[in-house]
């Protein structure tokens, strides 16, 4: 059978010796700097991401990458439920029973919930990108210019969507990072675009020192806004295994929440936020005894952390086949692949069939990785809680810089790594969310690309944009979700989500 | 005018997307436009930034009698020392070379929290200098120069 040959093939590739010892990396860093307070995974992974282009060979780095993009979920998790300081959206949810379970003295157990439910959950989401990757690949063969550009609208609509606060905001950021996209020289006549006559900038901004910037150091200025000592009462870790009860109690919501993550995760826009909070609501509503929940039930950790964990699986889909980032972290994914001179799209997986399923088998690889290094080392991420963060301000802003500098030698990278990380904080600080910026940055040559492609292809004809059938599709589920999030009784809903989750 | 409210917040950003979107539109203007057909370098941006001032506005429009969250506290000391480390090892890397740069690097974003002592500053820093010899030099082996001209006697 082809999937098992395929299969075959990637855990091959993944298991060689030195990609385990990649994958291993990632995991630990990932989880180290992931289970800092107040540092989110996507901020964990554009920091790290420069570290990774060390290693010459393409399939070593992103496995690398994925293990690092695990590790920081898992890190994430760690500090939401030892001191209720959630990194992200996605592990606020954990937070709110998982951290009351540690008050109640069951941290241990809290913890392995949330390994081992994320740990099946990524056992099974592994499969279904091996199972659906492929036939999803040989329908975006088929893909034109207009497709490409339609299916580029509906995953910017569906970030906006996702987005935190104002709609209109979030398209605001949207454009602003197709703008700064577009910043370079422009494919079709070798003009150099706002530039500023800078000639360091003429094949465009650095993704990685866009990254940085905005999610690494403003996340850094904003912790710098309290500038006090946490109060951190961690809670003792003791019995680690949790009871047969608690194992009983956890089989259905692990279950629930694989399928309800691995649903949402393949949308475009940030899935796995999304299906923490989904499955955390469902778990809630089948609850024998709904009152236990916010007070330490079982239920509240185990369901939303494989929720999470399979979208974050999932959300990997649309990323490998048709090189459409689903979230922030495949955008910088994505930003990866191109740097390491890999075009993103349907095409890897007939061009690269090594790295393509060495990614998938290294992603359950991972994940099994996280269950081994994270039980015995719980007292070590525990420690690392306990350090302030004056300390890592340092040393965090020296890697950073010796990181971006290292991508390409241009020094140039560096002024813009500071001036992304004020703008990222003055975004921040006006209520923008950053993560349709970066989506917009990395799409923005791309949509202006096909965009111009599909005007000459049609002579001029904007039509075929509504024409084509594919096309067309693609259009109206851009233009429902558009109305659907404009719909009043959705958007006091959405914010009362986005309310209830800060 | 009593009970006139405005979200200062929200009237900054649309002020600030008028402006990105002005500075972007200015020079796409200047660029050739060419036609829908053959879109010059110029066509795509001045679209998009066309729809941002547009947005910038209806922003603007939001914020009028709307209630907002004040803006907070701002990190000026954050600012003014964790954003010019990087810069300052861009200007310096070449110079002073890859060890005196990312030790002075991380001495300038030591003191961006008031909590530190310039003792801790110097240890830390200096702990930092020689992890990144050993990880980025040593084992990773990048071809930076360690002490640059400018220390050259």
């Amino acid at each position: 059978m082809d999937l098992l040959q395929n299969l075959a093939l990637g855990f091959q590739t993944a298991s060689t010796l030195w990609n385990l010892l990649f994958c291993f990396i990632g995991v630990l860093l990932g989880t180290l700097i992931g289970v800092l307070p107040g540092i989110g995974a996507t901020a964990t992974i554009a920091m790290l991401l420069p570290i990774t282009f060390q290693i010459g060979d393409p399939v070593g780095a992103l496995i690398m990458l994925a293990g690092i993009y695990y590790g920081a979920q898992y890190g994430g998790s760690t500090t939401a439920i030892l001191i209720n300081m959630p990194g992200e959206s996605s592990s606020a949810v954990t937070a709110l029973d998982g951290y009351q379970m540690a008050r109640k003295g069951r941290a241990g157990a809290a913890l392995a919930t949330a390994a081992i439910g994320s740990f099946v959950a990524g056992t099974v989401a592994t499969g279904l990108v091996a199972l659906f990757a492929p036939p999803l690949t040989a329908i975006a063969l088929k893909f034109g210019a207009a497709e490409y550009f339609s299916l580029m609208i509906v995953g910017l609509v569906s970030s906006v969507a996702l987005a935190h606060g104002s709609v209109v905001k979030a398209i605001a950021m949207v454009i602003i990072g197709l703008l700064l996209g577009l910043v370079g020289t422009d494919i079709y006549s070798g003009t150099p675009r706002f530039t500023f006559g800078i000639r360091e900038y003429a094949d465009g901004l650095n993704f990685v020192a866009l990254a940085v910037g905005v999610f690494g150091i403003a996340e850094i200025l904003r912790n710098l806004e309290t500038d006090r000592t946490r109060e951190v009462i961690v809670a003792k870790v003791s019995g680690l295994m949790p009871t047969r009860d608690e194992l009983r109690r956890m089989v259905a919501p692990v279950l629930r929440g694989t399928a309800l993550g691995s649903a949402l995760g393949v949308l475009p826009g940030g899935g796995a936020i999304l299906a923490s909070f989904a499955s955390y609501t469902l778990e809630k509503r089948v609850a024998d005894n709904p009152s236990e929940f916010g007070q330490g039930a079982i239920q509240g950790v185990a369901g939303p952390e494989s929720a999470n964990n399979a979208g974050a699986q999932t959300s990997f889909i649309p990323m490998l086949t048709l090189g459409i980032p689903a979230n922030p972290v495949m955008a910088l994914m994505i930003g990866a692949m191109i740097i390491q001179g890999i075009v993103p799209g349907p095409n890897v997986a007939a061009e690269q069939p090594a790295l393509f399923w060495g990614i998938i088998a290294s992603m359950w690889i991972g994940n099994l990785m996280l269950v081994i290094l994270n039980l015995p080392l719980i007292g070590l991420w525990v420690k690392l809680l306990t350090i302030p963060y004056y300390i890592l301000f340092p040393i965090i802003m020296a890697f950073c810089s010796i990181g971006v500098y290292s991508v390409n030698s241009n020094v140039y990278d560096l002024f813009f790594v500071a001036f992304a990380g004020l703008a990222g904080y003055v975004f921040a600080k006006l209520r923008c969310e950053p993560a349709p910026l970066l989506l917009g940055f990395v799409l923005g040559p791309l949509l202006e690309e096909n965009l111009r492609r599909a005007m000459i292809l049609s002579r001029g004809d904007p039509t075929t944009f509504f024409t084509r059938p594919i096309s067309a599709i693609l259009l109206l589920i851009a233009l429902a979700v558009l109305v659907v999030v404009f719909l009043p009784a959705v958007r006091r809903k959405r914010e009362e989500v986005f309310v209830e989750e800060a | 005018m009593s009970g006139y409210t405005i979200d200062r917040v929200n009237l900054a950003c649309g002020l600030l997307f008028i402006a990105v979107g002005a500075v972007f539109g200015y020079q796409s203007v200047g660029m050739e436009l060419g036609t829908a057909l053959r879109m010059g370098p110029g066509y795509f941006p001045l679209v998009l930034s066309g729809v941002l001032m547009l947005l910038g506005v209806v922003v603007i429009l939001q914020s009028i009698r709307a209630e907002g969250e004040a803006l907070g506290a701002i990190a000026w000391r954050g600012i003014f020392l964790i954003l010019p480390a990087p810069i300052f090892f861009g200007l310096t890397v070449r110079g002073l070379g890859f060890l005196p740069a990312i030790f002075c690097t991380a001495l300038i974003a030591s003191f961006a929290s008031t909590r530190m002592n310039p003792l801790m500053a110097v240890l830390i820093s200096a702990g930092v200098t020689v992890f990144s010899y050993l990880a980025f030099i040593y084992a990773l082996g990048l071809p930076f120069r360690l002490v640059g001209p400018w220390l050259a006697f």
